[in-house]
């Protein structure tokens, strides 16, 4: 009696386990759904970046319109960077600035330099790249972030030309909105830290509301993206996402 | 003769006015000489210590390769050619890999560039042999004046983020194995030598270089498909350009001396013609023809030039020695713009520039003797003795 008691908790536990791994979405999957809730057609973005100096700290206000792989951003605050407007087409990327009365393009080297001093690089603004794309997502564990249930999904390249060998996400798993990533180097050092937070739910997506990055190589409290406002499938006059808008 | 007897005579008899002039005039000749010394020795030391630490007979480029627009740096870089890798296995050339990057002394971030050089090269003066390329850690060797930047001291452990060939990034702790001292800062500042085989091994790059230093310029007409020969002509043109421009600069300071030295003996010429009419127009009526007469006056103005040699060699001898001797204590950040500058320069005085700036001197003084003599040939012999002319 006791032997069948036994057999019939066993397999009452492989049930019970085999329905748990059914239900544990596969890396891709929580991909698809990320890019569900976060990604839109087009987007208008009102937003603050908050960057950490050494010793001091300032804020820089933007607007910004993207459409794929489009965007255009303009500068609003600090009176320094006010007119400075940045025009993203497909790979190309350009700066007027309001001071010089001139319009850059930004390539080569230049991408790896940082926006505005923030733990930002241009080349960081451009990666576009969809994830699922050239990457293979692995869910490896569970872990609870504050009061939040996570799925950790570890993605490694499949391609050669990526920025970052692995990166490590961590995604909300009735949301599906990511918490907190970390890329990393092909050596496996942690290069960057990024956190999302403060998520709010627009129509049926959640987006945060707060996102802050930190260059882990780099001595500082980082960089803070504080969204004021966000209008999803937003129409997007023809003349913003060209180099008209520049001047 | 009887010109160079007068003017000698005349010269010696005006005194006190003849010594200033001839002062003026030959701190005009010992500056002219100081500060080109300076500049050609500059220039001199820049060529040998540039020659020993980065260029050596000169370059092979990566076709792609140019150190003045960083954007080409991603691309530059293709297998060694095989004449130049056999070269490179008799010690006759060094293969340098070159790759942007980031290093973070103290968690500061800071752009650098991460060349690799073959370890067992003997070309250049970089002490490449403190390299262990077959260490487990990567070893790494850099000027002072990247170490004083980036507070680094043998032993310490300097963070370097890098990207592959394919763009993807990678970072490790490098080991400062040895920080060495040189004059040129395009080996020094913001450079990380590390052994090329690590190099190309981290990048993916494997048997690929940048650039190839030889010790032996190669003949007309031999080129390697790829790479570009770049010789002395081309690799010391900023140098000279820059040398030119400061030269142009720095001769302000004594051609104002020169324009002092040379005013006073045009204004000493033009008030001897006044003063001495009587006795040009006894010359001319003794025979003398008025041709004869303003080489007389000439010659006398030009003679401040000679007296001005003799003095200044008096003086000028002994300090420019001493110059060459001690040498020039440089201030400090003279380096920070790029060009090879010892702490110290020793100024080079070559023949050439002490005999051309003597002639160069002698001319301008000859000329400006003769402008104000020119009055003499119009003269009339008898108002002239009469005192009545000008």
């Amino acid at each position: 009696m006791t032997q069948y008691r036994y057999i019939i908790q066993i397999t009452a536990f492989m049930l019970l386990f085999s329905s748990a791994l059914w239900a544990q979405p596969s890396g891709t999957e929580i991909l698809d759904k990320i890019d569900a809730n976060m990604s839109s057609d087009t987007r208008y973005v009102k937003s603050k970046m908050v960057i950490h100096g050494p010793r001091s700290s300032r804020t820089v206000e933007s607007e910004s319109w993207s459409e794929g792989v489009s965007a255009f951003t303009e500068y609003l605050a600090p009176a320094r960077e006010k007119g400075t407007k940045m025009l993203k087409l497909e790979d190309k990327l350009w700066i007027f600035s309001p001071s010089t009365d001139r319009t850059i393009q930004i390539s080569g080297h230049m991408l790896r330099q940082s926006v505005m001093g923030s733990d930002l690089s241009y080349e960081d603004m451009m990666d576009d790249k969809k994830l699922s794309d050239v990457y293979n997502a692995v869910v490896v564990e569970s872990e609870i972030i504050g009061e939040t249930d996570c799925w950790i999904v570890e993605m490694t390249a499949t391609t050669e030309d990526v920025a970052y060998q692995m990166r490590k996400l961590w995604v909300d798993k009735s949301r599906y909105i990511p918490l907190k990533e970390e890329l990393y180097a092909k050596s496996g050092k942690l290069l960057k830290k990024t956190e999302l937070s403060n998520m709010t739910k627009h129509g049926s997506r959640w987006y945060p509301g707060k996102i802050s990055f930190k260059d882990m190589l780099k001595k500082g409290a980082g960089t803070e993206f504080i969204v004021d406002e966000i209008i999803f499938d937003v129409e997007i006059p023809e003349h913003i996402l060209s180099k008209a808008s520049l001047r | 003769m009887i010109a160079f007897k007068l003017a000698y005579k005349n010269l010696i008899g005006a005194g006190l006015r003849t010594l200033l002039i001839v002062f003026v005039l030959s701190l005009a000749y010992v500056l002219i000489i100081y500060m080109n010394g300076i500049y050609q020795g500059w220039d001199r030391q820049a060529r040998i210590e540039t020659i020993a630490w980065e260029v050596a007979e000169g370059q092979y480029w990566q076709s792609e390769y140019d150190p003045y627009d960083a954007m080409t740096l991603t691309d530059a870089h293709a297998p060694v050619p095989a004449a130049l890798e056999a070269s490179a296995s008799e010690g006759k050339a060094v293969p340098i890999l070159i790759t942007q990057a980031t290093i973070y002394p103290e968690g500061r971030m800071m752009g650098a560039m991460l060349k690799g050089i073959d370890t067992r090269q003997k070309i250049l003066s970089i002490p490449t042999n403190i390299l262990d390329p077959d260490s487990e850690e990567i070893t790494a060797i850099v000027g002072t004046r990247l170490a004083k930047s980036a507070g680094l001291e043998i032993g310490d452990y300097l963070l370097v983020r890098w990207r592959d060939v394919h763009g993807t990034f990678d970072a490790s702790d490098v080991k400062i194995a040895g920080i060495f001292k040189t004059a040129v800062p395009a080996v020094d500042q913001g450079q990380v030598w590390i052994p090329l085989t690590t190099l190309q091994k981290l990048t993916g790059m494997p048997g690929e270089a940048s650039l190839v230093v030889v010790d032996k310029s190669p003949g007309e007409g031999v080129t390697i498909s790829g790479w570009d020969f770049k010789g002395h002509d081309f690799l010391f043109k900023a140098l000279e350009e820059m040398i030119k421009t400061k030269t142009v600069g720095g001769s302000v300071f004594y051609l104002i001396i020169l324009a002092l030295a040379l005013l006073a003996i045009f204004d000493t010429q033009v008030l001897s013609i006044f003063r001495r009419q009587r006795e040009i127009g006894t010359y001319i009526a003794m025979g003398m023809t008025r041709k004869q007469v303003v080489g007389i006056f000439t010659v006398e103005g030009g003679m401040h030039a000679i007296l001005a040699v003799m003095l200044g060699a008096l003086y000028g001898f002994p300090l420019l020695l001493w110059t060459t001797k001690t040498g020039i204590k440089m201030p400090e950040g003279t380096d920070d713009f790029g060009m090879a500058a010892a702490e110290h320069m020793y100024p080079y005085y070559s023949l050439a520039l002490i005999i051309g700036t003597i002639v160069l001197v002698m001319i301008a003084t000859t000329i400006v003797s003769y402008m104000p003599s020119r009055k003499i040939s119009k003269m009339n012999p008898n108002d002239a003795i009469r005192g009545k002319i000008i």
